[in-house]
């Protein structure tokens, strides 16, 4: 029997991942290059927060000493008594939610990747990171399906058809600013050279995920691997871009390790809970 | 089940929750009713609103104690959607699902399908963007009668 704690953290690590993320592409709202693609990185932010949510609600059941695999079926709070905290959850002192996972924590208890918390620069770059994150989300939600932890299984069922909208619209984009303008292109080169070396953590695995993949729970990232490579070169090729080689990799923020990035961000969506704790509109 | 008919998706008013396919299980027990839904999708911002709406409804109509679950596998797809739901987005002007289930498989990224114009039938169409204004829609336009429409996304 693995771990719990390695079983918390690594489902906090798939809502880091989200969270982080879906914030970084909500900064484009009301700012997109037209109406359509506006909406487009929104609705996509608004999937990456809602799977986030989902995580987040199951680690918090976990920390709370919740069983775990019998938690398939998540309880609504809306109306059961009275609620508190930003999204209605039922909350006794002490006890761990969604919100106080996302709000309450601080930099160095993020187990997100680099990648996600890199700032969302201009649009070659916005599209070239989730094209990148999409693409493992892709292929590690089709393994989570068939994770031996049930309350995961469902989560990258469901999860998974996103991740393909995802990586259909980031690819087409990654295209078409790669074989667009000189200056688009141009774009996409400094988007790659700046973007690159944070690739490699999303398929090298963390302690926690070591273990839960030999018990069949986390996705195993050196099977995904190869098809992310496939999938990256084939398109960063139709693109006209030059596929990087082999270099080395900065890793760290699955264990906590951070760029200052995450800070600035944290500082933003953390302002009115730890300014105004509890308080709700 | 009538009166689940009555609580309506508030971002596409035509559809009830039953329309839609997201009620799973509805069991009375002796304290009152259980409702198991499935979200459409992770985000949708809807779903708070229609389990809101949902216990509205069953509390109004006299039941003491109303329960919600929510269940994520099997996931959602539009295939659970009912014929009489796709008729009434088609008359509200949204081009419905088609009926075969597709998820994009990576040979289907290059592929487009045709998506007819929900108001005069021409499959001349094209995408304009693949999320539109939520979630579960993308958006196109008419080669034809030139009228730009939403199309309920296969999913």
């Amino acid at each position: 029997m693995p771990d719990q704690k390695a079983l918390i953290d690594y489902t906090i690590h798939l809502a880091d991942n989200g969270l982080i993320l879906g914030h970084r592409n909500s900064e484009w709202t009301g700012h997109g290059p037209v109406l359509e693609q506006d909406i487009a990185i929104s609705n996509i932010a608004l999937d990456l927060i809602g799977q986030a949510r989902n995580f987040y609600q199951y680690a918090a059941s976990l920390v709370n000493g919740g069983e775990g695999e019998k938690e398939l079926r998540v309880e609504s709070g809306v109306g059961k008594k009275e609620h508190t905290g930003v999204t209605g959850e039922t909350k006794q002192p002490g006890e761990a939610t969604e919100d106080t996972l996302a709000y309450l924590r601080d930099a160095w208890d993020y187990k997100n990747c680099l990648l996600v918390e890199q700032t969302r620069g201009d649009w070659a770059k916005t599209t070239l990171r989730q094209f990148f994150f999409s693409a493992y989300q892709f292929y590690a939600f089709e393994h989570l399906q068939h994770s031996r932890n049930r309350q995961l299984a469902a989560i990258g069922e469901k999860s998974y058809k996103e991740a393909a909208y995802h990586l259909r619209w980031s690819g087409e984009w990654v295209i078409r600013l790669g074989d667009g303008t000189t200056e688009s292109h141009d774009r996409m080169e400094q988007a790659l050279d700046g973007l690159w070396k944070f690739t490699g953590e999303l398929l090298q695995p963390a302690p926690y995920e070591q273990e839960l993949a030999k018990a069949g729970i986390a996705v195993d990232l050196a099977i995904i691997r190869p098809q992310w490579n496939e999938k990256v070169t084939e398109v960063l090729q139709e693109a006209g871009l030059s596929v990087p080689a082999e270099s080395w990799m900065q890793t760290g923020g699955k264990t906590g390790r951070h760029t200052e990035e995450l800070g600035y961000l944290l500082a933003e969506m953390q302002f009115l809970q730890r300014t105004y704790p509890g308080c709700e509109w | 089940m009538d009166i689940l008919e009555e609580v309506m998706d508030p971002e596409v008013p035509v559809l009830s929750v039953i329309d839609l396919g997201i009620i799973r299980e509805v069991k009375e027990t002796q304290e009152g009713v259980e409702v198991v839904i499935t979200p459409t999708y992770s985000g949708c911002p809807a779903m708070d609103v229609i389990r809101m709406n949902i216990r509205m409804a069953l509390l109004q109509h006299g039941y003491a104690s109303v329960k919600i679950k929510t269940v994520l596998s099997p996931a959602w797809t539009t295939d659970w959607m009912t014929e009489k739901g796709k008729q009434k987005l088609k008359a509200f002007g949204i081009a419905p699902p088609t009926p075969v289930q597709q998820v994009c498989h990576q040979e289907m990224f290059h592929s487009v399908e045709a998506i007819p114009c929900p108001r005069c039938n021409s499959f001349h169409t094209t995408r304009i963007s693949e999320f539109g204004s939520t979630a579960c829609k993308a958006l196109y336009r008419c080669e034809d009668c030139r009228e730009p429409f939403d199309h309920f996304k296969c999913h």
